[in-house]
């Protein structure tokens, strides 16, 4: 296939890549920082949309990719004198080998059962990685800071990540672009329709989901490790908030599930709010309530996201819009 | 023999569904399976394309021992169904639906492929206008359709269809039934489940019985329609008997 | 065994509590098919319940459970109007987001209005020593309390007409519409229960622990847990792995350090999903 050549492409890679370009050009350091958050919530909820959008299987264990891949990426680094970009591999490496692992035994199961699963994974590992001592138990590891001369001192090694980070999300969208493409993707749509007709007419679901889970797992590893290294440290309550796994799949929700676009626009819609409410004198202690009164408004109203409802509302532009 | 069910017998807790059942199907026949509501006809379907796995007995597809193989396995090897309760994948377009069947059936086609496959099986079950809608907005008759159309795109050497015709009005049956003559006619192995007794008599080369899970009765049509075995299968259903004896 | 004796008697007395709250959410997942991620928050908003009628009005907090029982069954029928009859046909992940905008909405007013410093109830019921065991009054009173919840509970499923029909609905929602039970009516009793139900297990802990608005979370959690152990939909089985999960925290850090705890719970959450999901007591 030819991905050139497809407008269903286009808007979400030019999106990402444009707000990266923005913000190389204008290199300010508070706009790397708010980017930062925004690419990496576009790339974990876009990397959340391949297993629950695509395959229908909802997970809320998300973020246990992120925290796992970026606790080993980190300790990589800062332990194990690692560069960045392979430490961050070896992460998004060992989030896939896990989700291997978990999958085995989760991706059994269905529907509310499977989202319940991953709530248990997700609270296991952060309860794990807290008495793990390799991992500096519940205080978490932090970066010698020789780490960062090898980019030429702690500001380059910022924008430094930053662009890896820009890297990894564009990724990510093309991956999704090309599994929803392919026949694997038709595959994926099938089982999340009804994966026992799915397997009647061929599909090979048990396969199937665990890859969409290996794929889906890989990206969150590889940002949680920018992640973390862009922090300096890492600790259990940061790596495994339940809180944030559910912001992510609310980001998708927000946008739409199942479509390239979403996620990307469910992130930057989600983080805008955020934004603003936490600087606005009104909002400010009560953007937490707020951001709950946007989320059940769409929950109620808006049930395809906002992308979602632009397809239903103009089909014209569904081509545009995928 | 393409099909080959041999001893087959099927239990779902203290109910016997299918017991000792044995019959075999020649390639390019269509064999037409009926019996009472209940009786186990699409738990046989079930158990031949690995649904689940029969409690006892084999099922030999093309000299292959396929029992207890999952579904997926099943229809690569060239087996594919339509079913009784239609179920569309109703997020997706007429046409993906379709291609589903033919990127995962038999032939495994690529993606592009799987779609012209697609149309011609559209085409064929008359649903080509109906491409590019979402699977969800058909009636129940254009499902019926769709089910056979998947099953079509698979490109299968044994097609199973568990009543299409049930649900529909006079002329959508009769619409349905040239559709299942022309694709006979292609060369297909058909085992189909039907109750609508004119159909199935007049269509099918050969006929079994089942009765409380059970085989009561095979041959051609004439001759199921004459055995009292039958008939006494079905008196307990006053509008089929009536049916079968107008025959 | 007799210095585990101790912890494993105040691990079970705690596990009564657990038990009200996880038979909350368990009743909603039975009756409704919602996985309720407001239910720590509302359990938190019982303890400030409690809390207010205690410190304001000098009420004494086993008399202000009659008001938390109240106050949350109205609200519980609140919530379902406002947040969840609207979707409650569309499947679990909406109903799942539905319930967990709910919980933004409470934690955050919650959050602004009383902070996050925590409080605690001052009220002792005295104790009672049983050989080497020491019992909290205030623990014996919980526990008795969700003895008494649990039969009142079981007496109103089984012995009153839109009891009977909630479990009919639990049991085959299809087949109790087509009997004409009233469904939607049903649904908001099942809710308005389980909301009551987490709003009085949030007062009872909150006359012996101290606590926040983000307390809930603990607990909920906790409560996912025992359902799945008890089996999701079965309210005995709740109580019963409230008991377990209970009595395992009294257990667990008598031989590995308590941090260890939650591994446990969460492994073994994970393992009955996966090997048995009817849960480990096997009933539905
Ligand atoms: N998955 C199942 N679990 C338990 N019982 C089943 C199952 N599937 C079918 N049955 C029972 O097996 C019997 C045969 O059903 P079925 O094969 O659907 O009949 P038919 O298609 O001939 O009308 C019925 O009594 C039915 O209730
Ligand atoms: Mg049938």
């Amino acid at each position: 296939m030819n991905l050139w050549r497809q407008p269903g492409f286009w808007p979400s890679f030019l999106l990402v890549f444009l707000s990266g370009l923005v913000v190389l050009v204008l290199r300010q350091d508070t706009l790397r920082e708010t980017a930062f958050t925004v690419l990496m919530f576009i790339g974990l909820a876009s990397s959340l949309n391949i297993l629950m959008g695509y395959t229908g299987y909802v997970n809320f264990g998300h973020i246990v990719f992120f925290g796992l891949g970026g606790y080993f990426g980190f300790f990589l680094v800062s332990e194990m004198g690692w560069p960045v970009y392979l430490a961050a591999l070896g992460g998004g490496v060992l989030s896939s080998i896990l989700a291997y692992i978990i999958g085995a035994a989760v991706l059994r199961l269905r529907g509310a059962y499977f989202a319940l699963a991953t709530i248990g994974v997700n609270e296991a590992a952060r309860a794990f990685v807290s008495n793990f001592e390799p991992f500096g138990g519940s205080t978490g590891l932090y970066v010698n800071f020789s780490a960062y001369d090898r980019y030429g001192g702690a500001g380059q090694a910022l924008w430094f990540t930053f662009i890896l980070l820009w890297l990894v999300v564009l990724a990510v969208i093309v991956v999704s672009y090309l599994v929803k493409r392919s026949r694997f993707g038709l595959g994926l749509s099938a089982i999340r329709e009804d994966e026992d007709t799915a397997m009647v007419m061929g599909v090979n679901a048990p396969l199937d989901k665990t890859k969409a889970f290996l794929i889906s797992a890989f990206f969150p590893g590889l940002i949680g490790t920018l992640y973390f290294f862009k922090n300096g440290n890492v600790e259990p309550d940061d790596a495994f908030r339940f809180q944030m796994s559910l912001e992510i799949l609310v980001m998708v929700m927000l946008g739409g599930k199942g479509l390239l676009l979403g996620p990307i626009v469910g992130a930057f819609a989600y983080e805008r709010l955020r934004g603003y409410l936490l600087t606005s004198v009104i909002f400010k202690n009560l953007h937490l309530a707020t951001s709950g009164l946007v989320l059940l408004l769409i929950v109620l109203f808006v049930p395809g996201g906002g992308v979602g409802w632009l397809r239903e509302r103009f089909p014209k532009l569904r081509r545009w819009l995928e | 023999m393409i099909l080959q069910v041999q001893e087959v017998s099927k239990r779902f807790g203290g109910l016997q569904a299918l017991l000792d059942v044995n019959f075999e199907l020649a390639e390019g026949q269509i064999m037409g399976l009926i019996g009472p509501n209940g009786a186990g006809k699409t738990t046989l379907f079930n158990v031949i394309n690995g649904v689940y796995p029969p409690t006892e007995g084999q099922v030999i597809f093309r000299g292959e021992k396929i029992t207890g193989l999952p579904s997926y396995e099943v229809a690569r090897r060239g087996l594919a169904r339509a079913h009784q309760v239609v179920r569309p994948l109703n997020d997706l377009t007429v046409r993906e639906n379709v291609m589903v069947g033919a990127c995962f059936g038999r032939e495994r086609h690529s993606r592009s492929s799987a779609a012209s496959l697609a149309d011609q099986a559209l085409t064929q079950v008359g649903l080509i206008d109906r491409a590019d809608q979402f699977a969800l907005s058909l009636n129940v008759a254009q499902k019926k359709r769709l089910e056979l159309a998947r099953a079509l795109a698979a490109r299968p050497y044994l097609l199973l269809l568990d009543e299409v015709l049930a649900g529909l009005n006079p002329s959508e049956i009769a619409g349905m039934m040239e559709t299942i003559r022309t694709i006979r006619d292609q060369g297909f192995t058909i085992l189909m489940i039907e109750h609508i007794m004119q159909a199935v008599m007049s269509i099918s080369d050969q006929i079994i019985v089942l009765d409380y899970g059970q085989l009561i009765a095979g041959g051609n049509p004439q001759e199921v329609a004459n055995n009292p075995k039958v008939i006494e299968a079905y008196l307990g259903d006053p509008e089929m008997t009536a049916r079968l004896l107008a025959e | 065994m007799i210095h585990v004796l101790p912890s494993i008697i105040d691990g079970l007395l705690i596990g009564f509590v657990y038990g009200v709250a996880a038979m909350g959410l368990t009743l909603i997942w039975g009756v409704m098919r919602v996985i309720n991620l407001g239910h720590g928050a509302t359990m938190a908003l019982g303890m400030f319940c409690t809390y207010f009628l205690f410190s304001d009005l000098a009420l004494n907090p086993y008399l202000g459970m009659v008001a938390v029982v109240v106050l949350s069954l109205l609200f519980g029928f609140l919530i379902y109007g406002v947040a969840l009859q609207r979707v409650i046909q569309s499947g679990y992940l909406s109903t799942l987001l539905a319930t967990f905008a709910v919980n933004m909405i409470i934690i955050g007013i919650g959050t602004a209005v009383f902070t996050t410093s925590p409080r605690n109830i001052d009220f002792s019921a005295g104790s009672i020593t049983l050989g080497p065991v020491i019992l909290q009054g205030t623990r014996l009173l919980a526990a008795l309390a969700a003895v008494v919840i649990t039969g009142a509970l079981y007496l109103f499923l089984y012995f009153t007409r839109p009891g009977k029909a909630i479990r009919a609905v639990s049991d085959n929602r299809a087949a109790a519409e087509l009997m004409g039970i009233p469904s939607s009516h049903v649904l908001a009793l099942a809710f308005g229960l389980g909301t009551m139900l987490a709003a009085v297990a949030g007062g009872l802990t909150s006359t012996f622990f101290p606590f926040t608005i983000l307390s809930g979370a603990t607990y909920q959690l906790k409560s996912f847990v025992i359902c799945v152990l008890g089996g999701l939909g079965n309210p005995l089985g709740a109580l019963v792995g409230g008991l377990f999960l209970g009595a395992l925290e009294g257990i667990v850090p008598t031989f590995m350090p308590v941090s260890w705890v939650p591994v446990v719970e969460f492994v073994l959450f994970v393992l009955v999903l996966v090997v048995k999901p009817t849960g480990l007591l096997g009933a539905k």
